[in-house]
Order: structure tokens, then C-alpha cells, then sequence
């Protein structure tokens, strides 16, 4: 089911293996169907997730990046989402300064019993990162090898124009 | 590195939306993939026998298998692996089924889904390193929190099995719920003449050592070696010495304390002992009743005690223990019905909860066993009871069935026929949900043989008029109103996570859902296990139970305990931080933000270090990515595997 037909972007996801990766196995179960694009990295826990993870997959030619844990409260190792939101709220404001549009970005909790929510969250973040588009590619510095679409994103004159901060669900 | 990749058909459960031999064709293609075929089912014996074969036929020294989640096979298929004579975490597992094949139609996306998937899995496989597991001793002993039927049951199964059994319980009694109850269902055996019994039997156990009054302070440690410190609250009385004659409460000239097992049905002594099956039967004064403990004189059970035995000026206690694993059976508590504004919130006297209703019925309880009205003492004619008051009510936040009201209320209403032939109850209900054994056959008995006029609807008002009270309702399969003039109202309230359970989970550091009922490891597999390795559950801590589940509950949870001590040394998971010596520079930054207290500062030749106690550490990974050094990375889980499958799935 992808959201353009015939073609898929792509969305790199950074998911627990205790909530959402058990959320997107539920969904599955369930054969929720989703749209095709996401691709799953499993991790222990949200705060394994290294904000710098999320920027090599930017700077690597990804199109979206989703991270995903256990709901505030439930994380399987008590504080482990704690830091990821702290890390992750930091790293949205610094995206916009790194040429990078922070829509593309999307953090949210899903628990291990929320397949319908999980559907939802991929439904939802896939559609939106289409309504955006394949993200400018980087390859160098633009400043230097003056590559047109890199420096429309980065120059804030295209996408960046847009960029709401969305409350993360 | 000699790679193996075996895509699985899993019947057609993958096959069906993916080309799973195109998918093997496109591994071989894959950096050091030596080897790549499609199978079956990868779990099968066969399945994993052609796994073995392969590694010994193509000497393959790493294995991916792209199947279902990890979740369900990455333990068999390490065991397979260890057979096969290689290190069981040089293997990674690509979800092509529950991330694929099951969400999606689309044969040629979902291929070319699952092929990245597996080609992620290689890309970690390659940084994979060999882990060894360490081995610790364990603690034999057990602490079971909660004395109710549940804790009560664990506690006995484990003693009886031959360990050590430490019982908290916060209360001056165990018995939990079920002690208050008069009868139960659908047997109408007499309560307290069933778990009498096993009450006694936990006071004379060997094996058991009560802490009654009591509360866990904090938790420490991990599996087999848990660190545990017990608040024993003052009871101002010492229990070695009381003998549980009663003299006190008959002399305490305070009667007007809260009744807490009673319900608050009545009043009761300052000093008091809550039952005459009360284990243990010990005296305990109400520090807020108590006359001497508020205004300095009294002092009447002191003059009066046989043993001496009133100790005004106790305090609470601190006690330390160590187990190797703990049962968690903390119960529930029952809905606060103040919040249904129609039904008086509480403030008409006649209008009680189902469990002060048990209270009249029992012959220890305050009326003797005599149903009589709360306002004037009369005997009652005729009785509502209101189904669903704090259960499937989403206006509540409790959009949850409680499961044993429909059950209770149907008892209630025999009990209520036996105790006074001429009255007429009515229920007002939802559903009748009575699914368990000889249950269904139970309500029709209420109805057919006691008469009981089960009405299908909810009330929408109670007023109070002449002493008596107007019920109105709706009639939904007459699709009619009704209105009941009735002497005594009842609420069947639902259950609700007990108070505290939440910062009890987070001492115990295991999770809780939105009520605040503990979540078990799997909600079909592992019932009684939590995500934290030697915590159970047993009884309604977990959801709400009746007994036979609570019961069989605190048995599941003891025999997990019984198989985990048959080890004497337990295997420690070796995905666990590590640090690199020569990369830390001694900030400190990893030991303040562990969630587990696992990382220790040392000093190596003069210089400060970090240093992961492995036991300790759970493997979260919080410390990998505080270090602005990278010098701490959790095993498995390095900043270099993670980052082979960023640059694995996107290239550039």
C-alpha cells in the first residue's frame, strides 16, 4: 500500500524492542495494512537512540526518520525514554540549523499492545513525509560544490519555509 | 565472515506476499554473504537442521534468518547456532513477516522491503562481535508482597517447596479482600472457613517469616540478588509480647475509630484486632483514635494489658533482607462510587458498596450477620443492586469489565433471600458475564430458584423519599421505565489498582498500565512474569481476578520461582555496557545518568574510570550515548552496528 503509487521513499525507523517494536509486531498480527516505506532498526531502549543516529540518516539520504518508544512512565529500564525526549526535543530545534527540515522528523510512544496506533503512526508520518518529497540530497558542503537543491533546503527558501513545530503525539 | 542467509516461506504466511527466493538470490550478493537459500519453515526441526548442515557444509561462522520477529524465534534460533558450535550472537534476525508480509499486499514492495531488511542484517552481523555470558550465585529465598488469597497461595507453594519465604503485607492481617467476604461464589462456601485455614498455615510455616503491618521501602539489586529494605510501622504494641486476648479492645474507651475491615460499616476501638481469624492475631492502636497518642493521657490498655505488651512510644522500623526473587500479589482496591453524582456520591446512608454489603451479610461482622440499614437499623425488603458502578464506564476512565461482579451480585442476591424470605432484590445490569465454571448455572439460580428480578438497564437517578428511595431506570428490553421503591441500594463496584501500586512498580521497577495494574511479560505467554527478570505477579495486581484466578495465579507464580532456583548459578545476559579504557576520560557522565546505579567510578593507574557492573546493568544503552567519548558501548548494541544499518539503508 504504498502512498505514491509505485514509489517508495525513504523512512528509517528507530524503534524498543519492549514497546513499539512489540506495537509494530502487534500490527502485524493484526495485518494491519500499512504503507511499505518504513524500515525498522530494533534497539533496547529510545535512549539508545543517539541524536547522531538520526542525523547520519539524514546526511545519508533518508527521506523521514521515526523514533519510537514506550509511553512516559512505562519504559522497560524506568528512564530510558526520559532521555530520549530531552535528546530528541534538542535535536528537533538543531535540525532546522542543519539544513535539515525538522517535519522530516518525528518522534513518538507506542505501546506493545497499540497495533492500531502503530498503523496510524506509520500511516500518518509516511503520508507526510510524501507531502514533502524525496529530501535534497547531501553531498559535500553546498556553500562550495553549489548544488541547487541542497542549498533551496538548506537556505530556507523551500521546505525549511514550513517548518511548524508539530507536538510530538 | 562466512555469512548464512535462510529466508523463510513460513507456509504461506511470508511466501504468499514475498519472493522469497528472489530475496535469497539478492543476499548472495551481499559483502561476506556466503550462502543464501529460502526454507520452508526456518523453526522446524528440519528447518533448523539444514541451518546446521549449511554451517558445517559451507563453514559459515555468522547466521541471518529473515523470518518472523525476533521476538518470537532469536532464542531458538541461538540455541540452533550454539548446536551448529558457533557463538550464538553472531546471528541477527531480519522481521520479514510481522513488518512485511502481514501489513502489506503489494508483492513487489514488500520483496524489495524484505530484502533491505535482510541486507540491514547483514550489515550489523559484519560488527557483531562474540559475547560470553558470566555466571553469579543466586539468593534462594523469595519475598512475596501482599497477603491476600493470591500472596497467601505463592507463599505456601514456595514454602512447601523448601525455600525461604519473606510475606510483606501492609495491612495488621493477611486475608486480604477475600477475608472479608461472607461467602463465596458459586459454591457458597463459607469464606473465612476456607482461607482460615491457609492463614494458619502461613503463621505456622517454617519456612515463613510474616512481616505483618509492614510496607517495602525500597528495592535494590537484580535477579538472584535483590536488596530489599522493609518499613515495619509502629503499631504501638509489642507483638512479641501480645498474646491477642482482647482485654484491650474491650476497656479502650476510643470507639469511634475507622473500621477498616468492617468497611467502614460501624465504628471500632482505637486498639484493636481486626477479626477473630486475624494471623497474625496481634493488638494494634490507631495512632489517630488513640486518646493517649493525641492528648498525652489514657493509657488504659497499658494499665489493663496481661503481658505489658503497649508500647506508646515505638516508631517504625527498618528492616533489611535479601531474596533472589520477588512475587508481587498487592490486589486491588474497590471503585470510589462518591464519583456517581445519580447515585446520591455517597451521601445517602442507605446506598453502600457491594463489600459493605458483604460486611452485613458476615455473622463476625458489626451486625452480627443481620442485614439491617445503616440509617435506622431496619431490616430491609426490598434491595436494588446497580451493576457497573466504576466497570465498563469509559466516563469513569474505567472502561474496564472488573469480571466478578455480575458473579457477587448474583450470591448477594441468594444470600439476600436466605438471610430474609419475604424481601425482593432487583439488579440492574449490562451483560451478565459469568463465563467460568458452574458460574452461568449460578446467576440463572438467582433468578429462577431466589427469585432475583434482574432488570437490563442503567439507573439514572436514586432520591431519597420517606426513609426509602426512589430507583429509576430504563427497562431496555421492554423499552420501558421503571422505578423501584427500595429500602437499601447496593452498588456492585468495580475493581481499581490498589493505592500505591505505581510507586511500588517503579521500586520494583516493573511496568504498569494506565490504571496502574502491573503489566505481565506477555499478555498470553507470560502471564505471571514481568519485564524485569525475577519479579512475578500473582492476583489482581496484574487486572482484576476472582478467586480460583487468583489462586491459580499465586501457584503459576511460585512454580516460576521454583524452576528459576533450580539453577545454583544463573547465566548473565552479556549484552551489557562495557568501557573502553583508554577512550574514558573519568567525567563521570555515564554513572549520573544510569538508570540502575550499575556504573562505578575506579581509578586506573591514578586517573578516574568508569567501571559497568555487569550484573547490575540491564542493557539499556542510556550510558553509550551520554559519553562524549564513545568509550562506553553497550555490547550488541555498539554505535558501529547501529550505524551499519543506517549506511546499509541509506547508501549515500
Amino acid at each position: 500500500m504504498p502512498v505514491l503509487e509505485g514509489k517508495e521513499l525513504r523512512i528509517v525507523g528507530f524503534l524498543c524492542n519492549w514497546c513499539s517494536y512489540g506495537g509494530a509486531d502487534t500490527a502485524g498480527v493484526g495485518r494491519f495494512a500499512q504503507p511499505t516505506d518504513l524500515r525498522i532498526i530494533k534497539l533496547p531502549c529510545t535512549g539508545r537512540v543517539n541524536p547522531l543516529f538520526v542525523v547520519r540518516a539524514f546526511l545519508n539520504g533518508a527521506d523521514g526518520v521515526l523514533v519510537s518508544g514506550c509511553h512516559p512512565g512505562d519504559c522497560h529500564y524506568t528512564a530510558g525514554n526520559y532521555y530520549a525526549r530531552r535528546r530528541l526535543e534538542v535535536l528537533r530545534e538543531l535540525l532546522d540549523v542543519m539544513g535539515i527540515n525538522p517535519e522530516r522528523f518525528h518522534y513518538t510512544w507506542v505501546s506493545a499492545s497499540e497495533g492500531q496506533k502503530w498503523k496510524q503512526v506509520v500511516s500518518d508520518f509516511t503520508a507526510r513525509i510524501h507531502a514533502l518529497g524525496p529530501a535534497a540530497t547531501f553531498t559535500g558542503c553546498p556553500a562550495v560544490t553549489g548544488q541547487i537543491g541542497a542549498a533551496v533546503e538548506i537556505g530556507g527558501i523551500g521546505e525549511t519555509g514550513e517548518t511548524g513545530m508539530k507536538a510530538a503525539g | 565472515m562466512n555469512i548464512g542467509v535462510f529466508v523463510c516461506h513460513c507456509g504461506s504466511n511470508i511466501a504468499g506476499t514475498v519472493d522469497t527466493e528472489q530475496v535469497a538470490a539478492a543476499a548472495r550478493r551481499f559483502p561476506d554473504v556466503a550462502f543464501a537459500t529460502d526454507t520452508m519453515y526456518a523453526c522446524s526441526e528440519p528447518g533448523q537442521a539444514g541451518i546446521i548442515q549449511a554451517i558445517h557444509e559451507y563453514g559459515l561462522d555468522g547466521i541471518v534468518v529473515a523470518s518472523c520477529t525476533p521476538r518470537m524465534h532469536e532464542a531458538t534460533f541461538r540455541k540452533t547456532l550454539e548446536r551448529a558450535g558457533i557463538n550464538k550472537y553472531l546471528f541477527e534476525m531480519a522481521n520479514i513477516r510481522e513488518h512485511v508480509s502481514w501489513i502489506g499486499k503489494d508483492k513487489k514492495a514488500n520483496t524489495n522491503k524484505a530484502t533491505d531488511l535482510v541486507q540491514m542484517a547483514v550489515a550489523k552481523l559484519r560488527n557483531n562481535s562474540e559475547l560470553h555470558a558470566g555466571e553469579f550465585e543466586i539468593n534462594k529465598r523469595v519475598m512475596v508482597i501482599g497477603g491476600g488469597v493470591a500472596g497467601i497461595q505463592a507463599a505456601l507453594d514456595c514454602a512447601d517447596g523448601g525455600l525461604q519465604v519473606i510475606l510483606v503485607e501492609r495491612e495488621s492481617t493477611i486475608g486480604g479482600k477475600m477475608a472479608k467476604l461472607d461467602k463465596t461464589f458459586p459454591t457458597v462456601d463459607c469464606s473465612s472457613c476456607i482461607l482460615g485455614p491457609r492463614m494458619v498455615d502461613v503463621a505456622q510455616h517454617p519456612n515463613i517469616t510474616l512481616y505483618a503491618m509492614s510496607e517495602v521501602e525500597s528495592v535494590n539489586g537484580f535477579v538472584g540478588n535483590f536488596d530489599v529494605s522493609i518499613r515495619k510501622k509502629a503499631t504501638y504494641v509489642d507483638w512479641d509480647a501480645c498474646t491477642g486476648c482482647g482485654q484491650c479492645m474491650e476497656k479502650c474507651p476510643s470507639k469511634k475509630a475507622e473500621d477498616r475491615f468492617n468497611e467502614g460499616v460501624g465504628t471500632t476501638t482505637a486498639i484493636n484486632i481486626p477479626f477473630p481469624q486475624a494471623i497474625p492475631k496481634k493488638a494494634v492502636i490507631d495512632p489517630q483514635a488513640c486518646i493517649m497518642l493525641t492528648k498525652g493521657k489514657c493509657g488504659a490498655c497499658a494499665k489493663l494489658c496481661p503481658t505489658q505488651a503497649i508500647r506508646f512510644e515505638q516508631r517504625d522500623e527498618l528492616v533489611q533482607e535479601q531474596v533472589g526473587a520477588i512475587i508481587a500479589a498487592t490486589g486491588y482496591d474497590l471503585f470510589d462510587h462518591t464519583l456517581y453524582g445519580e447515585y446520591g456520591g455517597g451521601r445517602y446512608p442507605d446506598v453502600i458498596t457491594s463489600i459493605q454489603y458483604e460486611r452485613l451479610l458476615s455473622a463476625s461482622g458489626p451486625t452480627g450477620g443481620h442485614i439491617k440499614r445503616p440509617s435506622d437499623g431496619k431490616e430491609p425488603r426490598n434491595i436494588v443492586f446497580i451493576q457497573c458502578v466504576g466497570s465498563r464506564d469509559p466516563s469513569v476512565n474505567r472502561p474496564y469489565c472488573s469480571g466478578f461482579c455480575c458473579m457477587y451480585t448474583a450470591k448477594q442476591a441468594i444470600l439476600t433471600k436466605d438471610h430474609i424470605p419475604d424481601s425482593q432484590s432487583y439488579v440492574f445490569y449490562m451483560d451478565i458475564r459469568s463465563p467460568g465454571k458452574l458460574y452461568d448455572e449460578f446467576t440463572r439460580r438467582a433468578m429462577e430458584e431466589y427469585g432475583a428480578r434482574y432488570i437490563r438497564g442503567r439507573v439514572s437517578t436514586i432520591q431519597p423519599r420517606n426513609g426509602h428511595y426512589v430507583v429509576k431506570g430504563a427497562d431496555t428490553i421492554m423499552g420501558s421505565q421503571v422505578e423501584i421503591d427500595a429500602d437499601l441500594v447496593v452498588l456492585a463496584v468495580g475493581a481499581e489498582a490498589a493505592k500505591g501500586a505505581g510507586a511500588l512498580a517503579e521500586k520494583l521497577r516493573i511496568s504498569y498500565d494506565g490504571y496502574g495494574f502491573f503489566m505481565e511479560g506477555h499478555p498470553k505467554l507470560k502471564p505471571v512474569e514481568t519485564n524485569t527478570a525475577g519479579v512475578y505477579l500473582a492476583g489482581s495486581c496484574q487486572g482484576p481476578k476472582d478467586i480460583p484466578a487468583s489462586v491459580a495465579q499465586g501457584s503459576a507464580a511460585a512454580s516460576k520461582v521454583q524452576a528459576l532456583f533450580s539453577k545454583d548459578k544463573l547465566a548473565s545476559d552479556p549484552q551489557v555496557s562495557g568501557v573502553a579504557m583508554q577512550r574514558c576520560v573519568g567525567c563521570g557522565k555515564c554513572e549520573s545518568t544510569c538508570p540502575f546505579g550499575a556504573i562505578e567510578m575506579t581509578e586506573f593507574r591514578g586517573m578516574p574510570k568508569a567501571s559497568v557492573v555487569e550484573t547490575v546493568c540491564q542493557g539499556c544503552g542510556v550510558c553509550a550515548v551520554t559519553c562524549p567519548q564513545g568509550a562506553i558501548q553497550l555490547q550488541h548494541f555498539t554505535d558501529n552496528q547501529i550505524l551499519a544499518e543506517v549506511n546499509a539503508l541509506c547508501p549515500y
